[in-house]
């Protein structure tokens, strides 16, 4: 549904300010988004001046840093620290990023870091991805076939084939481009989002997949698949340097080459 | 119809007691780039363009009806908010053709990465942008031209 404002519960205010040390000379604010399902009160933005000296160059960094030494009760998922395990995706300078991808020293001002967007907040920068996961197992990102692999060997791909999945297998699904996507922010409930369906693409495309077809039926619906509507910001935003929309562009191509 | 993903929004305390959760914001914090906003541009100028070919065609049917009716709307076009108006029409109709050429680029499959993206926005403003004011200024000179004679 289309609403532009947010919800009376989710409107945010103003929080407290963690202010740095007096001797610090190199400070820099960061306004985090907080919300605590005890405190039964509207999210907040805290303010923690932070001493860019003491850390290293990553939001995360800094992160990690309020969380150690300032104030433990901030939540964020985070693990690898180096953009391949998706955890740490959050809404940065407002733009979907990884925090460990994305350099303080990018962000001109205050620092500002919102959950991803347009999402049910479990706790403070911690959304509910378990809608985007349903979305994900809907298109059954597996390998489907009917034939048997030979008995002696894998199923074999040549090098053209395999470089079909390029742009694809590297997906981390840490679901910047869904949470970016108006379209995702207004019809989620029934849109795929970009990352499903370059998941999806990503097994139309395999050569060894033998259920495009079925794939494609599937993906046939005016709001799964249509709801793109070519806005970009999936493209814009993955901090892979992927190209969500293309892979979407190319199913509309598939769907459209089947019909003539 | 219900939004499933309402079910999402009901969380949990510490106690176990339920609570509703907050959606995190959208529109209020993400960064408005320019392909983002050409896009729902494009979507404005199409109503835009729409809603000035139906004042339009309110235009044709005063000229058949004749001169006076005719006169009556020129009263409107010739004031300078009917001129703001009417290069308003020519933006959007302009625009909307532009973005429709970059949409049927993008199904062709053509000028679809990062770059081009970002490459093609200001050229497509750009273009529909000089293309309007060549547009206005021509038929502006025209019709100063044309009283000019007029009068002399």
């Amino acid at each position: 549904m289309v609403e532009f404002s947010l919800p009376k519960n989710s409107k945010i205010g103003k929080g407290r300010i963690f202010p740095a040390a007096p001797d610090a000379k190199n400070v820099k604010p960061f306004g985090i988004y907080r919300w605590n399902p005890d405190d039964g009160a509207n999210p907040v933005v805290d303010t923690y001046e932070i001493d860019l000296d003491k850390i290293g160059p990553m939001v995360l960094d800094a992160l990690i840093h309020i969380k150690n030494d300032v104030d433990p009760t901030l939540t964020f998922r985070r693990s690898c620290r180096e953009g391949i395990c998706g955890s740490c995706a959050m809404n940065i300078d407002g733009e979907n990023t990884l925090a460990c991808l994305k350099p303080i020293k990018d962000v001109k001002a205050a620092v500002s870091i919102y959950p991803l967007p347009h999402m049910p907040v479990v706790k403070d920068l911690v959304p509910d991805l378990n809608g985007a996961y349903a979305q994900l197992r809907s298109i059954e990102p597996w390998l489907k076939s009917d034939t048997a692999p030979p008995p002696d060997s894998e199923r074999r791909q040549s090098i053209e084939e395999r470089s079909k999945l390029d742009g694809m297998w590297e997906c981390i699904l840490c679901f910047c481009c869904t949470t970016s996507c108006p379209s995702y922010w207004w019809n989620g409930d029934r849109y795929l989002g970009p990352a499903t369906l370059l998941a999806a693409y990503r097994w139309i495309a395999d050569s060894r997949d033998e259920h495009a077809g079925e794939r494609l039926d599937a993906l046939e619906d005016p709001l799964k698949l249509y709801a793109c509507r070519t806005i970009m910001n999936c493209t814009q935003t993955c901090p892979k340097g992927l190209n969500p929309a293309k892979a979407i562009a190319r199913i509309k191509e598939l769907q459209l080459e089947r019909k003539i | 119809m219900q939004d499933v993903r309402d079910a999402l929004y009901i969380g949990h305390r510490s106690d176990g007691t339920l609570t509703r959760r907050p959606m995190s914001p959208h529109l209020q914090v993400y960064r408005f780039r320019l392909s983002m906003f050409l896009s729902i541009a494009n979507r404005a100028a199409g109503v835009a363009a729409a809603a000035g070919s139906a004042l339009a065609v309110c235009w044709l049917n005063a000229a058949a009806k004749g001169p006076d009716s005719f006169r009556k709307v020129q009263k409107v076009t010739r004031h300078p908010l009917g001129i703001l108006a009417l290069a308003g029409w020519a933006l959007a109709l302009v625009y909307h053709f532009v973005a429709g050429l970059r949409h049927l680029a993008w199904d062709a499959g053509y000028r679809f990465e990062k770059k081009d993206i970002n490459e093609d926005g200001p050229v497509a403003v750009g273009v529909a942008v000089g293309t309007t004011v060549v547009l206005v200024a021509t038929v502006l000179g025209l019709a100063v031209c044309r009283s000019r004679k007029k009068a002399s």
